[in-house]
């Protein structure tokens, strides 16, 4: 594992393992994971639905609900291993030094609660010391960074006198609030139309760069990653099977997953030709194969892919789980 | 908002209306009141004079009439036992039975909510499932037999607690209340519990089923994500959204207290208005059944009403419906 | 390529084979009897029912036959013999009548007067509420007003009205329990037959021009059964629990018919002077009919329809 650019990263992930318990056997939503995050860096976590990528984001901040549970692994925050911290400690840090952002922006305002009421209290939550008058002052700045107009009316509404997009821009704004060193963004614009994708995608990356905050931004669309991330981390059934820099991995993938997904995106340039689809589905985590979960669907499989494939760096700065990664095309 | 309220309002007073032809309508099919009214000797005169003076001989708009028109001034007629206007004799027993319903809605609120929160929370807590199974055993109880049995245990057994009556009071704001002497509260004590199971019960029921679907929202995550603490999580995030239903349900309940005080007074002779119904359909005193049963009315209407405000200001997505609506 | 998805897929499990072997009927007794305390609740229920069936073979002595009744036996103690060396084992009331005869005897008012009034409330809730879903517009609205208006006042004053205007009696008492209790099954089934009746296959029976009557009663109606199973149950512990209370407070049935509720309120006088027996034992049986319908009503409802858990 390489630090891209000097000093300790704000967040090194290594070997996660959160397995949920259920009634019909262990799921491994998370298998092994390892990643690292610098300051002011933004990483896509890109995978399909069940392929562990939320669960890694809320192991991360210590929010995985029972059946599950975090088993193994190292979560280092600041150099500080997280799953060894006590609860107490990670509710200081909760929306302090970390902050989360969920997908469904109609769901994650409390409905019943005033604006002002829900980041006043995120603020004091965390400084006894501050005034009620200096956390308003504090939210009133926040709404405004996220472009909200007229701050000082909006922090008296309720949640559902706002739009989607409007409310997604709140909860960024309750995340900024205590200047985290990271955010974890759980498909924060999956709900959201595309014009207010854009905007928000543009608001993030612009704040990132400016506050030097740490950005994990959680996603299913390539598209979304390729227009802000500056590494990606791709999933497949609790496992990263690619990472590395966003433009190496999206011009040259070497894993035959990063590779089918990249060629299962409509391009401009695709238009008229088929488009490539992955065969098959994603296999439920109950019931995984033995060795690479991928392999059922993976043209280059063969009986090697019976063992698991180890972490390997085909090509620099880029790790790959791949008994037969594409080294042909990257060398191109 | 006053829109709302008005509109509300209107309804109320046509509700009241509809049931008092009613109440009137049912209650005069009950037995025959020149008999009560007449020794078994009077003779035909006498008896047609009484039924003048009763207005009996009039058709039965026209009797109506009269009725609404007195009700109006607050006259629902003699009660034929206590020779008093009916009305008075009511609303003299009435500040004992909102007593026994109030304390035991206290109950309900007090017991009911941190019970049924817990029990959200962890469901599969041992704790949790003896809750439930208590709920369960407050909603099957009949409240006459639960309230037998405290006598039995508490009074004739252990001999802690009265069984009858409703000890001292003293006078608060011109009402007799019994809960602020000693004596009285101990006379409430028992009433009041008998009272309250069921509607603990239903507390329970409701702040759990709240809970259980309330803890699960994104909302509560991220309350969670921003780094409050538990306590604030669950007393302003998860609470604030709970008590909409249980405020609701617990507000309309209130009516339903009153009505079911006539059973646990008539076990624990708490002379509320509840024993005076029983004892007049025993000795068929019609004017205070209809005015007892058209106080209900007017108490039932009133607290719909109020619930209705209160769930409006409580919930603020309907408050600013209705200010548009 | 497809192959290696194909051979991935014809995976049938063998617990999917046995599942198809099972009838839904033997699907839904079986899961019925997963729960160990609604099984023994059945039992007990079972017992109950067929003590008030055969009430006159199964009890000692027929309490209303005062050729068997003497006044020198009343208020004994439970365990005590009577004059003639017949022992009674939960004791005499003020009569002198044994307590087991008079609670069987009781049992079979108290559930006679419940399943009765249930039964009939039930067919006629269910025919207005099928009619308020399958008319829907203002027949509907104005079923359903009534319905709302009926469920706003507490059962308990409703049947309390009721029995003033009627006065006592099992006719009357089971005519009010009707009165009370019509309004929960046509809210029930209403709701059910709304979701029904909002789905396609009944569009088309509609459009292929299938009569009312066979639209109502052979698609709408059968859908409605388990919640009106379910409802039905826990109805009729409410309609026995009420009729209890109703005679305690001496509005229900009349002395010459003396249920469970009817029982323990003879008793209540005796209660402060320690004689506890005459009111506790029969309301330990009114207390064991109503938790074991209860329990078997909320198993039932686990079983046959999980969404009905509030």
């Amino acid at each position: 594992m390489s630090a891209a650019d000097g000093g300790a990263p704000t967040l090194s992930v290594r070997n996660l393992e959160t397995h949920f318990f259920t009634r019909d056997g262990v799921a491994k939503a998370v298998d092994g994971v390892s990643f690292y995050i610098g300051k002011g860096e933004i990483m896509g976590l890109v995978g399909e639905s069940g392929s562990g990528k939320s669960v890694t984001g809320f192991s991360v901040i210590g929010l995985v609900d029972p059946p599950g549970e975090v088993v193994g692994g190292e979560v280092l925050f600041n150099g500080e291993n997280l799953l060894a911290a006590g609860e107490e400690r990670m509710r200081q840090l909760r929306g302090n030094r970390v902050a989360m952002i969920f997908q469904d922006p109609m769901m994650t305002l409390n409905p019943v609660l005033r604006v002002d009421t829900q980041m006043i209290e995120t603020v004091l939550a965390h400084d006894k010391s501050v005034s009620k008058d200096e956390a308003r002052q504090r939210a009133r700045d926040a709404l405004g960074q996220v472009g909200i107009p007229s701050p000082d009316e909006r922090l008296k509404a309720y949640p559902h006198q706002f739009s989607g997009g409007m409310r997604q821009r709140v909860a960024i704004a309750i995340a900024l609030l205590n200047k985290p060193d990271l955010i974890i963004a759980d498909e924060p614009t999956t709900a959201l139309d595309v014009t207010i994708q854009g905007q928000i995608l543009y608001e993030a990356q612009k704040l990132c760069r400016e506050t030097g905050t740490a950005l994990i931004w959680i996603t299913h669309d390539l598209a979304v990653v390729a227009g802000l991330a500056d590494r990606i981390c791709v999933m497949y059934a609790g496992r990263v099977v690619e990472q590395g820099k966003l433009d190496d991995v999206l011009d040259h993938p070497v894993h035959p997953y990063t590779v089918g997904l990249l060629g299962s995106v409509p391009g401009h340039n695709t238009r008229g030709q088929r488009l490539f689809q992955i065969p098959g589905m994603t296999p439920s985590l109950l019931k995984l194969p033995r060795g690479c979960s991928f392999q059922e669907r993976c043209p280059r499989a063969d009986a090697a892919c019976g063992a698991d494939p180890e972490i390997t760096q085909p090509v620099p700065d880029r790790n790959v789980r791949c008994f037969h990664p594409h080294l042909e095309e990257a060398a191109e | 908002m006053t829109v709302f309220i008005i509109r509300r309002l209107m309804q109320s007073i046509l509700v009241v209306f509809v049931m008092s032809f009613l109440v009137f309508g049912g209650v005069n099919l009950v037995g025959d009141p020149v008999e009560m009214m007449v020794s078994d000797e009077a003779d035909q005169e006498e008896r047609e004079r009484v039924i003048r003076s009763m207005g009996l001989d009039k058709p039965w708009y026209a009797q109506y009439g009269i009725f609404v028109a007195n009700a109006l001034q607050g006259d629902l007629g003699k009660s034929f036992v206590y020779g008093e206007q009916a009305l008075g004799i009511i609303v003299q027993r009435m500040p004992a039975t909102f007593e026994l319903a109030l304390a035991a809605l206290l109950m309900a609120i007090v017991i009911g909510i941190p019970l049924g929160v817990f029990a959200g929370l962890k469901p599969e807590a041992r704790t949790s499932k003896v809750i439930m199974t208590g709920s369960i055993l407050g909603f099957s109880l009949p409240t006459f037999w639960v309230g037998l049995m405290f006598i039995m245990v508490f009074a004739v057994v252990l001999g802690w607690l009265p069984s009858t009556g409703r000890g001292e009071t003293v006078q608060l704001m011109g009402i007799d209340v019994s809960f602020l002497t000693f004596d009285g509260l101990s006379h409430l004590l028992l009433p009041a519990v008998n009272l309250a199971l069921f509607k603990i019960s239903l507390v329970i029921r409701l702040a759990r089923a709240g809970t259980r679907e309330i803890v699960h929202q994104d909302y509560i995550k991220f309350a969670r994500a921003k780094g409050l603490s538990q306590e604030r999580v669950i007393l302003v995030h998860l609470m604030k959204n709970i008590m909409i239903p249980v405020v609701t349900v617990l507000g309309l309940e209130f009516g339903g207290l009153i009505a079911f005080s006539v059973v646990t007074e008539t076990v624990f002779a708490w002379p509320g208005m509840g024993k005076l119904i029983i004892d007049s359909i025993q000795s068929l005193d019609r004017p205070v059944i209809v005015a007892y049963l058209m106080i209900i009315v007017l108490v039932f209407v009133v607290i719909n009403l109020v619930v209705d405000v209160l769930y409006s200001i409580l919930d603020p997505r309907v408050r600013l419906q209705d200010v548009k609506g | 390529m497809n192959t290696v998805a194909e051979q991935v897929e014809p995976l049938a499990t063998p617990e999917a084979i046995e599942a198809k072997v099972e009838t839904p009927f033997q699907r839904f007794v079986s899961s019925f009897l997963a729960s160990k305390v609604a099984t023994a609740a059945l039992v007990v229920l079972a017992v109950l029912i067929f003590m008030a069936i055969f009430a006159p073979l199964i009890s000692p002595t027929n309490p209303y036959d005062l050729a068997q009744v003497s006044v020198l036996d009343s208020k004994l103690p439970p365990g005590a013999k009577s004059f003639d060396g017949m022992t009674f084992w939960l004791g005499t009331d003020g009569a002198g009548r044994d307590l087991v005869s008079a609670m069987i005897y009781g049992l079979r008012i108290s559930l006679g007067v419940g399943v009765m009034s249930g039964i009939v409330a039930m067919a006629i809730g269910a025919a207005i509420g099928l009619i308020a879903a399958f008319y829907g517009g203002r027949v509907e609205n104005v079923i359903m007003r009534i319905v709302d208006i009926q469920l706003s006042f507490p059962a308990i004053l409703v049947a309390l009205i009721l029995l003033a205007i009627l006065g006592k009696g099992v006719d009357k008492i089971i005519i009010a329990l009707i009165i009370v209790q019509w309004a929960y099954y046509a809210r029930t089934v209403r709701g059910s037959a709304l979701v029904e009746r909002n789905k396609e296959y009944i569009e088309a029976a509609t459009c292929l021009a299938i009569g009312h009557r066979r639209i109502l009663f052979r698609h709408l109606l059968p859908n409605c059964l388990p919640p009106l199973i379910v409802v039905g149950t826990i109805q009729t512990a409410h309609a026995i629990s009420l009729e209890a209370t109703l005679s305690f407070l001496g509005v229900g049935l009349p002395v010459s018919e003396p249920s469970l509720g009817l029982l323990i309120s003879n008793g209540f006088d005796y209660m402060l002077s320690g004689k506890y027996w005459i009111s506790f034992f029969p309301g330990v049986a009114l207390l064991v009919t109503i938790v074991s319908i209860n329990l078997v009503g909320d198993q039932l409802r686990d079983v046959l329809n999980p969404r009905l858990e509030r």
